[in-house]
């Protein structure tokens, strides 16, 4: 099942939640409605056209210039399980989410795909995603009384941390900017 | 020797095990410093008696955002910051890099660089193995079969030594092709090495695979089901393991997979082959013995490498020219491939400019850590540094 039928099942089956497709990207991706992607993503899972059982990476990513934040998501479906034959990648699709950046919220999938667990609470620590449904959504690589989000385009690093200087005694008397 | 291991009895097998030496519930801290959490890995261990209830695993003390440095710095700037996220399988990492960037950007390698890549990432891949089944003896308590390993590394090291003057953060594999090339007689060192390494594999299998001791601490252990493998997203030996047969180098293959003919090992039930009894599909044993078995097949490819690498070309060399100057187009990619600990992947966007507005880093032993809450309940203390052993965590690529 190609790219453009999958867009083509989803398209009929949630309508106006399929807000574009990037057919020309070097890795065709499709946007979807935050506030639906909870409904597609177990679409996604559960339908036998598509079964992506496989959830591989979620990036989150910073689109500072639109003023948004956003998700992506790497599904892949795999063959039925097999200890004799080689199992291959049946289809892939990377799936975008966009939220707000003023209060991002996109719907948690940690219920459909147990590999989201973490990586929501990396894109929650990192970027300051929301994901409401998350069963323990806590900072993952940063302490927990960590202030701001470091992967964010206007992230400004802390000038100290618990009494250890975020800053050098020759960085201040010379600044990089 | 297989054959004289007698079988677990199943009553034993059925979890909760041992209701008697239960006693109050207790919290316990291992970590973030202790020898068997393989670096910096912070595991509460919520345990009643010698019983673990549940384990959740504390990450983050070796972070460095490797994610925030990637948008600073040009791709070929960055390729060194990749060795020290999975700091034992730098070639591999070098590898997932250069060729998420090469997609991205569209850029062409060298016919005879993508030989010395597939090579050099299936040495480090024996490489890596050797390290993680040295210090899986070291967590079950057997010394000595360390050593051995470690001998065997040695060698590898200073193959990679010959090739790019490194041992361990080599930044060898870069964008377009490998830095440099392969050093005069690599070639008859390289197979007079596995002629040499090839049986000493059966060494380590006498000494530690098939141990008695070894088998009862680790066969049963940590088990996780092939569904609940894909559930997690786990990859790599861990997901094989598991009775999965997936590796990427077959399912979608990248580089020059296509053109060797290896096999992809998976765990199987005790008591078939080569498989001592007592062990079960998806057990702390079949995720380590799945090791094993890819250093044959790495032995495997490597050969066919060796024999099939094309002679330098003057004029083409072994790097694309371009690989400094090239700019990432307005547009986004994602690249997996297989490294030692599973699905290395890269997102790479780029905004038009010759550095990317994101380098996301998808890391295997990040995702395979995630199952330790799930498989780490219900057992014994002592099983949980053979089930955090047999994940073959880096935490440099947990946390980056």
């Amino acid at each position: 099942m190609s790219f453009e039928e999958i867009c083509q099942v989803l398209k009929s089956q949630f309508g106006d939640a399929i807000e574009e497709t990037a057919v020309d990207s070097c890795r065709p991706f499709v946007t979807i409605n935050a506030d639906k992607w909870s409904e597609v993503a177990a679409f996604l899972r559960n339908d036998d056209r598509m079964a992506f059982d496989f959830l591989q990476c979620i990036s989150a990513i910073d689109l500072l210039a639109e003023d948004k934040l956003a998700c992506v998501y790497d599904l892949a479906a795999i063959s039925p399980v097999s200890s004799t034959q080689d199992m291959t990648y049946l289809r892939e699709l990377a799936v975008r989410v966009v939220t707000d950046r003023n209060a991002p919220q996109i719907p948690s999938v940690a219920h459909v795909w147990a590999a989201a667990d973490w990586h929501e609470r990396e894109a929650f620590d990192m970027m300051g995603i929301d994901f409401p449904g998350h069963p323990n959504l806590e900072r993952i690589l940063c302490p927990d009384d960590w202030v701001g989000y470091p992967l964010r385009k206007d992230y400004a690093h802390p000038l100290e941390y618990h009494g250890i200087p975020g800053t050098t005694e020759h960085e201040l008397k010379s600044p990089r900017h | 020797m297989a054959n004289t291991i007698a079988p677990n009895n199943p009553a034993e097998n059925s979890a909760p095990r041992q209701a008697d030496v239960r006693t109050e519930e207790m919290l316990v801290n291992m970590g973030p410093q202790h020898p068997s959490t393989h670096g910096v890995l912070r595991v509460v261990l919520r345990t009643d008696g010698e019983m673990v209830l549940e384990s959740v695993p504390h990450i983050g003390y070796l972070h460095r955002c490797a994610e925030k440095i990637g948008e600073n710095v040009a791709p070929y700037q960055y390729v060194p910051y990749t060795d020290r996220m999975d700091y034992l399988a730098g070639m591999n990492n070098n590898q997932a890099f250069a060729l998420a960037v090469e997609k991205l950007t569209g850029l062409e390698v060298p016919e005879r660089a993508k030989y010395i890549r597939v090579m050099f990432s299936e040495l480090n891949r024996i490489a890596s193995h050797l390290v993680a089944i040295g210090t899986y003896g070291l967590d079950m308590g057997a010394f000595t079969p360390f050593l051995y390993c470690f001998r065997e590394r040695e060698m590898l090291l200073d193959l990679f030594e010959s090739a790019c003057g490194a041992r361990l953060t080599y930044s060898y594999i870069t964008i377009g092709g490998v830095t440099d090339d392969l050093p005069e007689n690599f070639v008859d060192v390289c197979s007079e090495f596995l002629d040499y390494f090839e049986p000493k594999i059966d060494d380590y299998n006498n000494l530690l695979s098939y141990n008695h001791i070894f088998v009862k601490r680790t066969g049963n252990v940590g088990v996780v089901s092939a569904e609940d493998a894909i559930r997690f997203g786990l990859s790599g030996p861990v997901l094989r393991g598991s009775g999965v047969k997936f590796d990427l180098r077959k399912a979608k293959p990248y580089e020059i997979y296509d053109r060797f003919d290896f096999d992809v090992p998976v765990g199987l039930p005790g008591g078939t082959a080569e498989i001592p009894r007592g062990v079960v599909v998806g057990d702390c044993w079949s995720r380590y013995y799945v090791r094993v078995k890819e250093m044959v097949e790495s032995v495997k490819i490597i050969r066919q490498c060796l024999r099939d690498i094309p002679d330098a070309d003057e004029k083409e060399g072994v790097c694309n020219k371009k690989c400094k100057t090239v700019k990432l187009p307005d547009d986004e990619v994602y690249m997996e491939i297989e490294n030692p600990r599973g699905q290395l992947g890269f997102y790479v966007k780029g905004d038009g400019s010759a550095i990317p507005a994101r380098v996301k880093a998808r890391g295997p032993s990040f995702c395979n850590l995630c199952v330790l809450e799930y498989a780490g309940k219900n057992c014994l203390l002592a099983d949980i540094p053979a089930i955090i052993g047999s994940m073959d965590v880096v935490m440099g690529e947990v946390d980056r």
